[in-house]
């Protein structure tokens, strides 16, 4: 990607050990927080780390999970002395290892690496920031929430979920993000481009931030390009490395197939083609 | 220190070609990497003559205790890796292995005569192996068609030319023997073994590729007897790999025959595992009685 804004903060070049200080239930997902002692405390949101259990990866007896998995860290709070930072992420039960990650306790130990990945780009100038999360996409979009804030920029932020249990996540920000659910059970029965529809025909000169299942991620893509708006995607893709070795977490790009973790995971939407 | 067809490595560790983006990682990592470098040479990714793009996703599939590839060799092509990559490469702090491969015996040869010119590049690797594009096991699974090769290919360079054998052969000791027969100048194994996994719910191939090939803690027996194998046939020295995670696993390819080893998927789980299995290799090897290490050496 030429002229690059998006920003990054440099991983450690090897997987550490942080220690889960926090875990708790929020609704159908599970939330950790892991201290990270060595790392740094600047990740850019949008960024994400590798993480695996420090202990009994591997063991439901199938011998997996044996690759670490990817997370978009869903919130950062530094710690005192400029280093290291406590670091929150949202977990969904939907395979051996983000079940064996929802079975941590305070005091386990959590292996991670990162963050990897490019964050966000600042909106330019005259430009509201438009935060669209969808499911476990509403993590990156918190934490960037969290840092717009900091700046004195209130978002409009519009979160998507199946249904109460995933809605809880909407909690966890600070203002009051739109919510909508497939089953009306929590805010407005529609899907979140609906809302963001409407946001963008009152006042297009917004820059969209969106993290969230591909079909929300690619109507999101289709809405913007329609409406020439400019748009930035956070995409999730499994991958073995997190850091470009494997070649195994690519999209098609205009400029042909791009790795998600080392050129992405954030994308300019008008980069990436329709596809699936 | 270790010697590799001819050239000092600092340490017995290197990386399997495919596994590392160097240039990749250092972008991710900054300097810290080159402080700190996890392997002792490195092994590029392999190149072709033609750009390519690589098969289509998905091009991964977890399995018990490894995974599946079906990457497919994406690559700049020869001029884009010379002009590109090669200059980055030559920063890293080790020497550096160039993985060549052609669809034809001329593509073979066009590639090692260009890499070979290059002072930068200590050795190169010809991949006569790849389970992920068409023509790549058909070589590797011949003792004849990769004698074929080698002979092609010997007297375009003058480097050190080391065969990357395929473990989807019938002998691959045979093999070996007829790539050093060839001129080769050091023989690799394992590659990834093919496989297959099918999506599941509609049972149709998960990869893009529809097949790929299996690397990680799963293989590492079968790397252990095709390198004892093939160490017991030939007299160049053998690159071993194949599910090395740990200091130990690497002790064992070793004991087995391998002059130097290769981490692979290992890297995957840690960017660092490299330097953490030399560490864990050095330990052993110098808790090892005196006797012991004279005679093994």
């Amino acid at each position: 990607m030429t002229d690059d804004r998006r920003p990054r903060t440099l991983a450690p070049p090897e997987r550490r050990i942080a220690e889960v200080v926090e875990a708790r239930r929020l609704g159908a997902y599970d939330l950790i927080v892991a201290r990270d002692a060595i790392g740094p405390a600047n990740p850019r949101p949008g960024q994400f780390y590798m993480l695996a259990a420090g202990e009994r990866w591997g063991a439901d007896g199938d011998g997996r999970p044996y690759l670490p998995r990817a997370f978009s860290f869903a919130r950062v709070r530094p710690l005192p002395g400029g280093q290291g930072a406590d670091l929150s992420f949202l977990l969904e039960d939907v395979g051996p290892g983000t079940r064996r990650l929802g079975e941590l306790a305070a005091g386990d130990p959590l292996a991670l690496l990162g963050p990897l990945g490019h964050g966000f780009a600042p909106p330019p100038e005259g430009r509201r920031p438009l935060l669209v999360g969808g499911g476990i996409g509403a993590a990156p979009v918190l934490c960037w929430d969290d840092e717009l804030r900091a700046e004195g920029v209130e978002a409009t932020v519009l979160l998507g979920f199946r249904g109460a249990g995933h809605a809880a996540a909407a909690d966890l920000f600070v203002g009051a993000p739109e919510v909508c659910t497939d089953d009306g059970s929590v805010g407005r029965r529609a899907l979140v481009t609906e809302p963001l529809r409407a946001e963008l025909e009152a006042d297009p000169a917004a820059t969209v931030y969106a993290c969230g299942p591909e079909p929300m991620l690619e109507a999101v893509r289709a809405l913007c390009a329609e409406l020439d708006v400019p748009a930035e995607l956070a995409l999730e893709a499994g991958m073995a490395c997190g850091y470009g070795a494997c070649f195994g977490c690519v999209v098609p790009t205009v400029d042909g197939y791009a790795r998600v973790c080392v050129d992405g995971p954030v994308f300019p939407a008008d980069r990436l083609v329709a596809h699936a | 220190m270790p010697d590799l067809c001819g050239v000092q490595l600092r340490g017995p560790i290197l990386n399997a070609s495919g596994t590392f983006d160097a240039i990749a990682a250092r972008r991710a990592f900054g300097d810290a990497l080159l402080d700190a470098f996890p392997f002792d040479c490195f092994v590029s990714k392999t190149i072709t003559v033609a750009p390519r793009q690589g098969n289509p996703p998905p091009r991964l599939w977890e399995t018990a205790s490894g995974m599946l590839n079906s990457i497919g060799l994406p690559n700049k092509g020869l001029d884009g890796f010379l002009a590109h990559d090669l200059p980055e490469l030559a920063r890293l702090p080790v020497p550096l292995c160039v993985s060549v491969m052609g669809f034809d015996s001329g593509e073979l040869a066009r590639l090692v005569a260009a890499v070979g010119a290059r002072p930068e590049v200590a050795l190169i690797e010809l991949n006569l192996s790849c389970p992920n594009v068409e023509t790549g096991v058909l070589v590797g699974a011949d003792p004849d068609a990769t004698a074929a090769a080698v002979e092609r290919v010997r007297a375009e360079a003058e480097l050190p030319l080391i065969a990357k054998l395929s473990p989807n052969a019938a002998d691959p000791a045979a093999v070996a023997r007829a790539a050093e027969g060839a001129g080769a100048d050091g023989v690799s194994l394992i590659n990834t073994i093919r496989g297959m996994a099918l999506h599941p719910t509609t049972r149709e191939p998960w990869l893009g590729a529809r097949s790929g090939g299996l690397s990680g803690a799963a293989v590492r027996p079968v790397a252990l007897e095709q390198v004892a194998a093939v160490a017991a046939a030939v007299e160049v020295p053998v690159v071993g790999m194949g599910g090395v995670a740990s200091g130990r696993d690497a002790a064992d390819l070793l004991a087995v025959g391998a002059a130097v080893v290769a981490v692979g998927t290992e890297s995957f789980r840690d960017p660092a595992a490299g330097r953490r299995i030399s560490a864990e290799l050095a330990a052993i090897r110098s808790a090892r009685p005196a006797a012991e290490r004279g005679r093994v050496g």
